[in-house]
């Protein structure tokens, strides 16, 4: 078990460190651990389109650095598929990090440092909320009006149509009001503030 | 266990009933040659995906939370074909039982109480399920003799292994497994746990290419006529994006991409014309047809 209270490896004051506790309760884990491997940068398949590293994103954490980490684009071009996570020898949830950075950065209006990524599953959850299931063909329409990147795909998607691989008309959960009050629920966590991951 | 019916609740989530048509049919097909009964979540719901646990820590949890409260009632183990839905599903079980808040806000706002979750199955697991196997060893119809096929696992089957506790999360082997008792060669190759780009598949296309096309390019210079894969977005990302890799690689590709239930469902003797295999982009008949396998 790593030691959680290695003091050398995070610096400034208490009030440097209340990033790093809030990051640690949210994402369950302890990012004080990291003593900086670099195990996590050298397996992500997603590491070169990064402005910062997972290490250098840990470290940002460490250190405090709230709007560097909140604002970088590796939080919404993390897949999360968990390689690092995996990896870790401190045994650190980088993955959960990341799913905790990007939530904080959402609450706090920082704009995704990605944005198509971000108009992608904001599309994606808006469809869930209004059939319960996903529209691959509504989600589509939404992200290329959200983006405007009207032409990308546009094979591919008419491909996909004449394949009858994307249904023209939705299908509906019928406990609607039910996926609708946990919609709801969600929002007011999120007001509220005490949302954790 | 032969002679006696034996059920599963089944969840096939949004993409099973899309983009991934063909799978349903196919994971469908394989229970009916083995006897087995699948019983559909009643009334189910996405599981939320990437998105939910990307943006929103408490639909990341009510969702699949939701989806295994409807399959409750049925009291059977749930198979999920979806590798994402299988992760979300999986995760969701762990979390009901470390995070007793979320629970209570779910319950709260259902106005239903979440009783202990089943065993949940990937497709894996599924196919290793002694129904399953008796039927292959029983006697493949059509076996996938001199088929050299990559096993891709992707990501969410194997990782994380603290909540999925399958297989192994750098060199997994149940997929190479299943190949080899249908008669298949399980081509082993080093992109088999990377990750595919999954849902940045429509915001990132770029990486999605670079990535999917990595996995692609392994997989033929290992030697490999066709790739195997367990997951809808998996198969989409490297049948749809391929050849778009292979230009900008300057190499041919044209590997196949099949669901490995669709490979099963061959070698039990199911007729490729009921399979779909045509919905698939990257032709898939012709290598077929080329093994005397259609």
């Amino acid at each position: 078990m790593p030691n959680l209270k290695s003091p050398l490896l995070v610096s400034g004051g208490p009030e440097k460190r209340v990033f790093l506790g809030e990051v640690d309760a949210m994402a369950a884990t302890h990012v004080a651990a990291c003593y900086q491997c670099g195990k996590c940068s050298g397996g992500c398949p997603l590491s070169f389109a990064m402005d910062y590293q997972p290490r250098q994103i840990m470290r940002l954490v460490q250190m405090g650095l709230a709007d560097e980490a909140l604002a970088s684009n590796t939080i919404w071009v993390c897949a999360t598929c968990y390689t690092c996570t995996s990896r870790c020898p401190r045994d650190i949830d980088i993955a959960g990090v990341m799913d905790a950075l990007r939530f904080m950065a959402r609450r706090r209006g920082f704009r995704p440092g990605d944005r198509n990524v971000g108009v992608f599953h904001r599309s994606f959850l808006n469809g869930v909320k209004r059939f319960g299931r996903s529209h691959e063909l509504m989600l589509f329409v939404e992200y290329k009006l959200g983006t405007m990147r009207l032409t990308e795909d546009l094979p591919l998607g008419a491909k996909m149509l004449a394949k009858n691989k994307m249904a023209i008309l939705p299908e509906i959960t019928k406990g609607r009001a039910e996926i609708a009050a946990l919609f709801r629920e969600s929002a007011r966590g999120a007001e509220k503030g005490g949302d954790k991951l | 266990m032969s002679g006696q019916s034996v059920r599963y609740s089944y969840y096939p989530g949004c993409s099973l009933h899309s983009t991934a048509r063909e799978y349903n049919v196919s994971v469908r097909a394989v229970a009916q040659a083995a006897g087995v009964e699948l019983v559909e979540v009643p009334d189910w719901n996405c599981c939320g995906a990437t998105s939910a646990h990307a943006t929103d820590p408490f639909l990341a949890f009510a969702l699949p939370a939701r989806v295994l409260l409807q399959a409750e009632e049925s009291g059977l183990d749930i198979l999920a074909p979806c590798a994402a839905c299988y992760g979300r599903l999986m995760t969701a079980k762990e979390e009901a039982h470390r995070r007793p808040d979320l629970v209570a806000r779910f319950e709260k706002a259902i106005g239903r109480k979440l009783g202990p979750a089943p065993r949940i199955l990937n497709v894996l697991e599924f196919l290793a399920e002694p129904k399953v196997t008796e039927t292959i060893a029983a006697g493949l119809k059509r076996p996938l003799t001199d088929l050299k096929v990559a096993p891709y696992y992707g990501c969410l089957l194997v990782r994380p292994s603290k909540v999925t506790h399958f297989d192994d999360a750098e060199r997994p082997t149940s997929m190479d497994k299943i190949l080899a008792s249908v008669g298949a060669t399980p081509v082993d190759f080093p992109g088999k746990t990377e990750c595919c780009g999954a849902s940045l598949g429509i915001s990132r296309v770029d990486l999605v290419v670079e990535l999917s096309g990595r996995i692609v390019q392994q997989a033929k210079h290992a030697g490999a006529e066709a790739i195997a894969v367990a997951c809808p977005l998996c198969q989409t990302n490297l049948d749809g994006r391929q050849g778009t890799a292979a230009a900008k690689l300057g190499e041919a590709f044209g590997l196949p991409i099949y669901y490995i239930t669709e490979l099963v469902a061959l070698a039990l003797g199911v007729a490729p014309g009921r399979l779909g295999l045509g919905k698939h982009l990257t032709n898939s008949l012709a290598l077929l047809r080329q093994k005397k396998l259609a």
